[in-house]
């Protein structure tokens, strides 16, 4: 009982500082982020660039923070987006039986043999390497997933004596469903989420760093370590602090999402 | 046995038609049409008109799917916009180079992993399980791009131990070739390890707690024994999946550490062609990563039998 | 004579013996992590090729004390304090070398789910020879013969096959039979039986004791045979071992003991067994509140992509009726059609053929009489952990059933629901309570309180009381059958157990691959079965018949020649 409760509070402790580093970003950053400062190029970290300069001699501290505010508003976009269109695809083709059901489950699970990334690859070549394209492509990669795992709890349930048990009492299959189903679904689905937020994190990072993310001068993490790579013999930290921020952001995430599942859902594992 | 391969194979086939499909629909979606695309600006209507007659493209689209997939089947994935060779060289070739990375790393992390995993679901709960789960969380928060920069700065210009970029084939010299692929492999080995470990681990505790572990022990049999003719086999099954999903994913998200390794491979061939708008590249790249990975899960799906008996009789 | 010499010498055997084969003395086992009891002063002696029972409800410890004896208890649990000495060795202080020596060698160990009590990747033949191998110095073709010998024992019909088998290419009794195999095939000196048939039908967990005892007995080796089940302890054991709550409350010979039980909780236990009520009278002259004619159910039959499935006929042209206040139960083994049946009847399932009438009316979903009859069927069902919605607070989920038919103000509803959590014994304040704050014999009431607080005309109950402990059992019910009588509401019973069937029921039928085999008043069917499937049915479970002391003795009933039969 130790080890859930430890892997709740640093999980919970990074995200909420990862979260609110972003959330302050919104208002004040100790510089402007897109401030040039060619006095200040390259400069190592000091009492007055807390986290150094970049070879703009922009503060990297502030730039950090303010792709803290990109990367969580982009992720939770993209997990309400694919969790919403999952939901509502899974929990139709789990109570519809028949062709229908059976023909969009065929296109799901074949949308399911393209890796995600993939997936959101091909489709960030059509929409283009912007914010919304990024939760486009990404949303559309991670709904056949969700709605794998909404059938399938779906499924499960209605074996369950309870939604028998609902029918004898004459209640109608609609009221069955909002009333049973859908809530005993939530907890796979919370533990879906956090796992799907760490995924769209590294994946927005990912494509930041391949130069298919949100477009520069405005800062990522990702972005900002693919900057850092020409300058990395000169000035390391540039490439150690936006990685540092992705991993801690990470961590806390799978920490979190150990203990969710621990404490919400503990059959399923892996994915 | 025999009903279960063939069961299986049938099962590929539409899901190869509907992968086909989405590619060539994505492509479709693009704004402006191929003939456009690959003449320019600057072409008059006429010869717009005679490109599209000779692509087929004024042809109704199911039409035009069916075209090409024939030319697909026939092994012709069209030619590059941008330099004229033909897609399915240039993509076979670059996959030669990103398959070694991947199969070796994957191989090793798999070594790796999965006794690691055994001997913390083992030992739960205990210094060694910690030890080995908390390792395992880490190394999977760790990013590969930022892993393989971190290895990059250590060895490569801190200690130049070892080459910084570039990459040598194992048909030019074996040994350079093994060198140069140091580093990329360690950083997929160290990330993908954490992922396996940790499915390792968790598939193992359920087989523990089950009755003929504990009949096992009961016959007399030593720890060893009961771990390796009982919960290995039993548990091994959702890891030998997941090795499956890895090699996969990482043939399609190899672009970053190619790029942090500057390895001509064929994540860094999709990536260029979408920055280039050459469309037939980046269809040719995805289709091909995609039957990749549609043959690797089944190849897996094949020799799951072997983990778990029942599922041939299904 | 020479024979009943060696049989009094057989029997001898444990009342002389001074050097036990087993003894546990004052075994205290504690969960580590928050220091709680399971196993409390734990004491129990086992002379060679003696047999005995313990017998106790969940949580009563009998199994950790069990697992104990070979050092098998799980890693949270450790051993606070006693011993445990195994042909005078200490089993605590033995080497891991040594202690494997014995496990399997000397000590065998039977599990109570064949489906998962054997390495469904292994083969057969591996597994059984893994011991073998192990213990033994014998040569590969002497193994296999060995191996082929005590298959062939266990009542396997093709030993040789069997060998390259997997595990679930069998049917849970025959997998009871391999594992038996297995743990016999080594001549071990004592046998530790834990529930090893619960999870078996009546009939085939008759056949599988029957074959452990015939193994053991001709090999001299002592049992240790734990259960909830008293009768089936009484009858194969020599001495019996109460638990309750980790402690031994009561322990003596099997005879003595069930006559003039000492504990109060041992006669507890005896007096929670089923035994038969009095005759109730059904008016027959009164036309049937539910009729079911000619019902035939098809399952399965789905056209794939590749293939055809046949499908299966799970219900083949049943009739029955039910006539107003009337129990009629419904008994079978696994495989039946009885759940089918009463699935069916409650609208769950749609009948291929055949028609259901209540009042006269068909009840067809979408049919004229249907909404009478969905108001007024409720259906109780077996599984208390699965039937209630984790979710929703108690209270809400008897209130539901209020949502349709008369309508009613938001405190009638709840006057209406804490009434009748009154009266299956719940108080009010369970209202508010979810379902995993209770037990289970307090889900199961809550259960019978939604089904019942629309007052319905009939209700089906599915094996209602399987799933508790036999105290529990009893008083679940108890209280159905006081509401039973109270409310007056046609019931169809459905139990695979003709104990409970016995006490509750005022007719009978028995059913057998979806068709029924024999039907009649409750009397007729228990003291003169006709059908011989119900002769075996009924030789498989003995009754224990109550003495004015509280105490009991075993009754064998129906056809009491051996029923190992060898398998199809």
């Amino acid at each position: 009982m130790r080890l859930p409760s430890l892997n709740t509070v640093l999980g919970a402790t990074i995200v909420s500082l990862i979260v609110g580093a972003g959330l302050v970003a919104m208002v004040w950053t100790p510089y402007d982020p897109l401030k040039l400062d060619f006095l200040a190029r390259l400069a190592p970290p000091s009492a007055h660039h807390l986290l150094g300069t970049d070879e703009f001699g922009r503060d990297v501290l502030s730039r950090l923070m303010r792709a803290a505010t990109t990367s969580v508003w982009i992720s939770i976009l993209t997990v309400c987006a694919s969790i919403l269109a999952g939901t509502a695809l899974g929990l139709v083709t789990g109570y519809m039986r028949g062709w229908t059901d059976r023909i969009l489950m065929m296109f799901n699970d074949a949308l399911l043999a393209f890796p995600g990334i993939l997936l959101a690859l091909g489709l960030l070549s059509v929409v283009g390497a912007n914010m919304y394209g990024i939760i486009l492509a990404l949303g559309l990669a991670y709904t056949p997933l969700v709605t794998r795992v909404v059938r399938g709890a779906v499924l499960s349930l209605k074996e369950k004596e309870f939604i028998e048990a609902s029918r004898v009492l004459g209640n109608s299959e609609s009221f069955t469903m909002v009333r049973h189903v859908l809530p005993n679904c939530i907890a796979p689905l919370i533990v879906l989420a956090t796992s799907m937020f760490g995924w769209v994190l590294l994946a927005e990072s990912a494509l930041s760093f391949l130069g298919l993310g949100v477009p520069p001068p405005a800062p990522t993490w990702g972005n900002m370590l693919a900057e850092s790579r020409t300058y990395i013999s000169q000035a390391a930290w540039l490439g150690i602090f936006p990685g540092l921020c992705i991993s801690l952001a990470l961590l806390g995430i799978n920490l979190l999402g150990d203990a969710l599942r621990d404490r919400l859902d503990p059959h399923m594992r892996g994915l | 046995m025999l009903r279960f391969i063939l069961t299986r194979l049938g099962m590929a086939i539409p899901t190869l038609l509907i992968v086909a499909l989405t590619v060539f629909l994505l492509v479709r979606l693009i704004p402006g049409d191929p003939a456009s695309l690959m003449l320019g600006d600057m072409a008059s209507q006429s010869s717009l008109a005679a490109l599209r007659a000779q692509l087929g493209l004024d042809r109704p689209i199911p039409v035009q799917f069916v075209i090409w997939i024939g030319q697909i089947l026939k092994g012709d994935f069209g030619h590059s916009i941008a330099t004229g060779q033909p897609v399915l060289g240039l993509v076979i070739d670059r996959f030669e180079t990103s398959a070694t990375i991947v199969v070796i790393g994957v191989f090793l992390a798999s070594v790796v992993a999965v006794p690691a995993g055994l001997i913390a679901a083992w030992r739960q709960n205990s210094a060694i399980d910690l030890l080995f789960v908390g390792t395992a969380t880490v190394l999977l928060s760790i990013p590969s791009f930022w892993l393989g920069l971190l290895l990059l700065l250590l060895f490569g210009l801190k200690l130049q131990w070892l080459p910084v970029v570039g990459y040598v084939s194992f048909s030019t010299s074996p040994v350079m070739a093994s060198v140069y692929l140091i580093m990329p492999v360690a950083t997929l080995v160290l990330h993908e390890s954490g992922v396996l470990v940790r499915m390792a681990r968790a598939s193992a505790l359920e087989v523990l707690r089950l009755d003929y572990v504990t009949h096992a022990r009961a016959k007399g049999l030593s720890e060893g024994a009961v771990l390796r003719r009982h919960v290995f086999r039993n548990s091994f099954g959702p890891t030998w999946t997941l090795i499956g999903l890895v090699l996969g994913n990482l043939l399609a998200g190899i672009a970053v550490v190619e790029t942090v390794f500057t390895i001509p491979g064929i994540g860094r061939l999709l990536v260029d062609s979408i920055f280039a708008r050459d469309y037939p590249v980046i269809q040719g790249c995805m289709l091909f990563i995609a039957f990749v990975y549609v043959l690797i899960n089944l190849v897996v799906d094949l020799f799951y039998p072997l983990f778990d008996p029942k599922v041939a009789q299904a | 004579m020479r024979c009943a010499i060696g049989l009094i010498r057989i029997c001898g055997v444990f009342e002389m013996s001074g050097a036990g084969l087993l003894e546990i003395e004052g075994l205290t086992l504690t969960v580590s992590r928050i220091g709680k009891e399971v196993v409390s002063d734990f004491s129990l002696e086992l002379a060679p090729g003696e047999i005995v029972g313990i017998v106790g409800e969940s949580g009563s410890g009998k199994s950790m004390a069990a697992r104990a004896i070979m050092r098998l208890e799980p890693p949270a649990v450790s051993r606070r304090g006693g011993s445990i000495r195994f042909d005078g060795k200490d089993v605590c202080a033995m080497p891991q070398r040594v202690l494997r020596r014995m496990r399997g060698g000397d000590v065998g160990m039977v599990f109570q789910e064949p489906l998962t009590s054997l390495n469904p990747s292994m083969r057969i033949g591996s597994q059984l020879e893994e011991g073998l191998k192990l213990h033994r110095r014998i040569a590969v073709a002497e193994r296999r013969r060995l191996i082929l010998d005590m298959l062939g024992r266990v009542g396997l019909r093709d030993p040789e096959a069997a060998l390259e088998a997997y595990p679930h290419e069998f049917s849970g009794g025959m997998r009871q039979r391999i594992m038996l195999a297995s743990v016999m095939l080594l001549k071990p000196r004592l046998l530790i039986a834990d529930e090893p048939t619960t999870a078996l039908d009546a009939v085939v967990q008759r056949e599988v004791l029957d074959l452990m005892l015939q193994l053991t007995r001709t090999n001299g080796t002592a049992v240790l045979l734990i259960s909830h089940d008293l009768p089936m302890i009484a009858r194969y054991t020599n001495r019996i071992v109460v638990m309750r709550q980790g402690r031994i409350v009561e322990e003596g010979a099997t005879g003595a003991l069930l006559e003039k039980p000492q504990h109060s909780y041992t006669r507890q236990l005896l007096a929670a067994m089923p035994r038969r009520t009095a005759k109730r009278g059904i008016d027959h002259s009164v036309p049937p509140l539910v009729e079911v004619r000619d019902l035939t159910v098809d399952y399965g039959g789905r056209k794939g992509f590749l293939r055809r499935d046949p499908g299966k006929r799970a219900l083949r042209g049943v009739s029955l009726s039910i006539r107003p206040r009337e129990v009629v139960a419904i008994v079978g083994e696994s495989g039946s059609g009885k759940t089918t049946l009463g699935r069916s009847i409650a609208g769950l399932v749609k009948p291929s053929g055949g028609s259901i009438l209540y009042g006269g009316h068909s009840i067809l979903p979408g049919s004229e009489g249907w909404p009478d009859y969905r108001l007024n069927c409720q259906m109780i069902f077996q599984d208390p952990y699965s039937s209630l919605d984790p979710r929703i607070p108690i209270g809400a989920t008897v209130a539901e059933a209020l949502r349709h038919g008369k309508a009613l103000s938001a405190a009638e509803k709840h006057a209406r629901v804490i009434e009748i959590l009154g009266e299956v014994g719940l108080s009010a304040e369970f209202a508010k309570r979810y379902p995993h704050e209770l037990s289970g014999g307090q889900r199961q009431r809550v259960a019978i309180a939604r089904a019942l607080v629309r007052k319905p005309a009939f209700v089906i109950a599915d094996e209602p009381v399987s799933a508790l402990d036999v105290t529990v059992r009893m008083q679940v019910l108890d209280l159905l059958t006081r509401l039973q009588e109270r409310h007056g509401f046609s019931c169809l019973f459905i139990s695979h157990d003709l104990s409970v069937v016995e006490q509750i029921a005022d007719r009978v039928v028995v059913m057998r691959d979806g068709a029924i085999v024999e039907e009649g008043s409750r009397d007729a069917i228990f003291d003169r079965p006709r059908d011989s499937y119900t002769r075996r049915l009924l030789s498989a479970i003995p009754t224990l018949e109550g003495n004015p002391e509280g105490g009991v003795r075993l009754v064998e009933r129906g056809d009491c020649r051996n029923v190992i039969e060898l398998p199809a």
